[in-house]
């Protein structure tokens, strides 16, 4: 009941519906708006659709700075919104974990909710060393372990660089789930088929960002293309030390992290 | 939940039926590898479980997908597996490697074992019988001894062949749990050959309860030269299963990687009863302690020295603990894989279902199922050495 009231009055469905209106006004005013300012075609179609969407032009990654988490939980609900995923505490795209280190060194991690409605005040006993907030998410791995054990090849990685599922194919053997070391997969309970976060490719396909990172309120998250000089993505990772997690394992993630804890797995 | 788990690992993925699965197939490849002793190693003593022991491994072959199948959130993909197999991926070998088990190995072989017997079969009976023998024969009717002899050949050829197949079959469901390297209480390279042992030895323990029980309703008496190797030949299989599990539990320990807190953790709460009560103490030690004292593996004539009556409790009481023992590893196995957080920061509680697709009644069904399609099989194709096969005797038979 509490999560059917909370959809209805997340600000996200506002502005969800003030970007289909604003590309609908585009799209009707797209024709003049070239007519009048002459904007390279290719641009033109980009911003009104996926039809002129070349994705051998693009590779992309995210970063995220864990310095700048809040851990408001904006991005967990926007995530849910705009992917339909099931508004329960055990389904996440996304999630945010709160690490609460304390003096004598014990780390407690907790993500209630999947960090959906912030967090309740840490308990402090041992006084606290540190703590921050790390949001999670697929990997999108360059070289995948869940694509690699699919038997039907229903998850792909795309030639932009994402791991999708097709919920056509996937026959919910659930092998995948086993296979990701990040947890980042999960079954849904009424298509009966593996499902994750996309990093919003029908949002992507548009020009636009992450639903995640179009609401994150402080710019933790930068989304864009890892192999391109002069995107955001590409300064952040200029600019800060990032690490990925569990490298050992060599699954060659592409979510890169700035100030990233040992703790964090 | 105690610690921290990953949002997403609050649902277990693989349950009883996938539990099932591996115990199953471990069963069809123990079995098989038992009856291969008697037809390519000429172990003589074991002969009378021959038969039995194809049938075994048939009937449970049969059974051994649908587990997988009902646990599919889409069965009717399934097809899939076969049409568009993703190369990269372990499981998706897995209808290959059954359908080759099941057609070019198990098939064959009952059926080059079972020619002789099922072209008299079809001489001798009428009606019915008489159609479903004819339709068993394929048309090959030819009794000659050069034919004959051609059948044992072939099936010698097939054994051998189906030896290294059943070694892949089960190993192969080894490999599926042991190449997750995000898994790190699966991820292990000994997890194919653990498997394979430990199939070996639920496979002998069956076929041991089963040649029991049936000829305790048939009323005939029980080959104790026949038992008696069974029982050596478990203890033995025990014994090198045993190891290398100790192999790997001593291996984990001493390598003291990042998860070991988290298992040793999960060991000493959530697996404490399946693994160090069930699998350990009850499934390997208690039967290991009775086959070394009573079977002649030891010692010719046991360190006991039971008499024929004791020793046939014990070996049937050993045998039945060997499979609970053989069950909870799968279960160690697969539902243990999933109690850890692989954050390897919490431990989580595996809620088994009761009725439901993936519940207990299900697998219940699904383990009395192979016993129903053996029963069957039994029927059509009388395994015992002392069922008449010649048209006269068969008369004789009916008449009498």
């Amino acid at each position: 009941m509490r999560d059917e009231d909370r959809s209805r009055s997340l600000p996200l469905l506002d502005r969800r519906q003030f970007v289909q209106a604003a590309v609908a006004a585009c799209g009707t005013a797209a024709p003049l708006l070239v007519a009048v300012i002459r904007l390279p075609a290719a641009t033109a179609q980009e911003a009104s659709g996926a039809a002129g969407y070349d994705p051998t032009d693009h590779y992309y990654g995210m970063g995220i700075d864990i310095e700048r988490c809040i851990g408001c939980g904006r991005c967990v609900a926007a995530c849910k919104a705009e992917n339909d995923v099931p508004l329960d505490a055990s389904h996440f795209n996304t999630w945010v974990e709160r690490y609460v280190i304390d003096n004598d060194g014990e780390v407690t991690v907790d993500s209630p909710n999947g960090g959906m409605d912030g967090f309740p005040p840490p308990a402090s006993e041992g006084g606290m060393r540190r703590t921050f907030f790390v949001p999670k998410l697929c990997n999108h791995c360059a070289n995948p372990p869940c694509v690699q054990v699919c038997p039907v090849g229903a998850t792909f990685s795309t030639r932009d660089g994402v791991v999708l599922v097709d919920e056509q194919y996937c026959i919910g053997c659930r092998y995948c789930i086993q296979a990701c070391p990040y947890g980042a997969r999960w079954f849904h309970p009424t298509k009966h088929v593996a499902a994750k976060c996309t990093l919003c490719y029908h949002r992507l396909v548009r020009g636009l960002v992450p639903a995640c990172v179009e609401v994150c309120p402080t710019g933790a998250r930068i989304f864009g293309e890892v192999e391109q000089r002069a995107t955001p993505l590409a300064r952040f990772m200029r600019m800060n030390d990032v690490q990925v997690l569990k490298p050992h394992l060599n699954t060659k993630p592409k979510v890169y992290y700035a100030n990233l804890d040992g703790e964090v797995r | 939940m105690q610690g921290y788990i990953y949002p997403n690992e609050f649902e277990l993925q693989w349950g009883l039926l996938i539990v099932l699965y591996p115990y199953l197939t471990g069963l069809v490849a123990g079995a098989f590898i038992l009856a291969s002793l008697e037809r390519v190693f000429n172990v003589q003593e074991v002969q009378p479980t021959y038969r039995l022991a194809l049938l075994t491994a048939l009937a449970f072959l049969l059974v051994a997908p649908l587990p997988l199948l009902a646990h599919l959130g889409h069965p009717e993909r399934s097809y899939e597996i076969f049409m568009t197999p993703n190369r990269k991926s372990a499981m998706a070998m897995f209808g290959f490697v059954y359908a080759w088990y099941l057609a070019v190995v198990l098939l064959l072989e009952v059926w080059f074992e079972y020619r002789k017997d099922i072209v008299q079969w079809a001489q001798a009976a009428r009606g019915a019988r008489r159609w479903l023998y004819q339709a068993l024969t394929l048309g090959s009717t030819d009794l000659s001894e050069r034919s004959l002899r051609f059948d044992d050949n072939a099936g010698r050829w097939i054994t051998v062949i189906g030896i290294p197949s059943a070694f892949l079959l089960h190993g192969y469901v080894g490999f599926i749990f042991g190449s997750v390297k995000a898994n790190p209480w699966w991820s292990s390279v000994l997890m194919p050959v653990v498997f394979l042992f430990s199939a070996i030895v639920s496979g002998i323990a069956l076929v041991l309860i089963l040649y029991m029980v049936t000829n305790l309703f048939r009323s005939r008496p029980l080959d104790m030269r026949c038992l008696d190797k069974l029982a050596s030949f478990l203890f033995y299989a025990m014994i090198i299963d045993v190891s290398l599990e100790m192999l790997d539990f001593v291996h984990r320990l001493y390598e003291s990687e990042e998860s070991i807190g988290i298992l040793s953790q999960m060991i000493q709460s959530r697996l404490f009863i399946s693994l160090i009560v069930l699998q350990l103490v009850i499934g390997t030690l208690v039967p290991m302690v009775l086959l070394g004292m009573f079977s002649p593996a030891l010692r010719r004539g046991g360190l006991g020295r039971g008499s024929d009556e004791l020793r046939r409790l014990v070996y049937l009481l050993a045998a039945v603990l060997v499979e609970i023992g053989i069950f909870s590893i799968r279960w160690n196995v697969v539902v243990g894989g999933q109690l850890f957080s692989k954050s390897l920061r919490g431990l989580t509680v595996y809620k088994m279902e009761l009725l439901g697709v993936e519940g207990l009644a299900m697998t219940i069904g699904l383990l009395a199922l192979p016993l129903l399609i053996l029963w069957v099989l039994v029927k059509v194709l009388p395994p015992w050495a002392d069922v008449p096969s010649t048209t006269e005797s068969w008369q004789e038979r009916r008449s009498s």
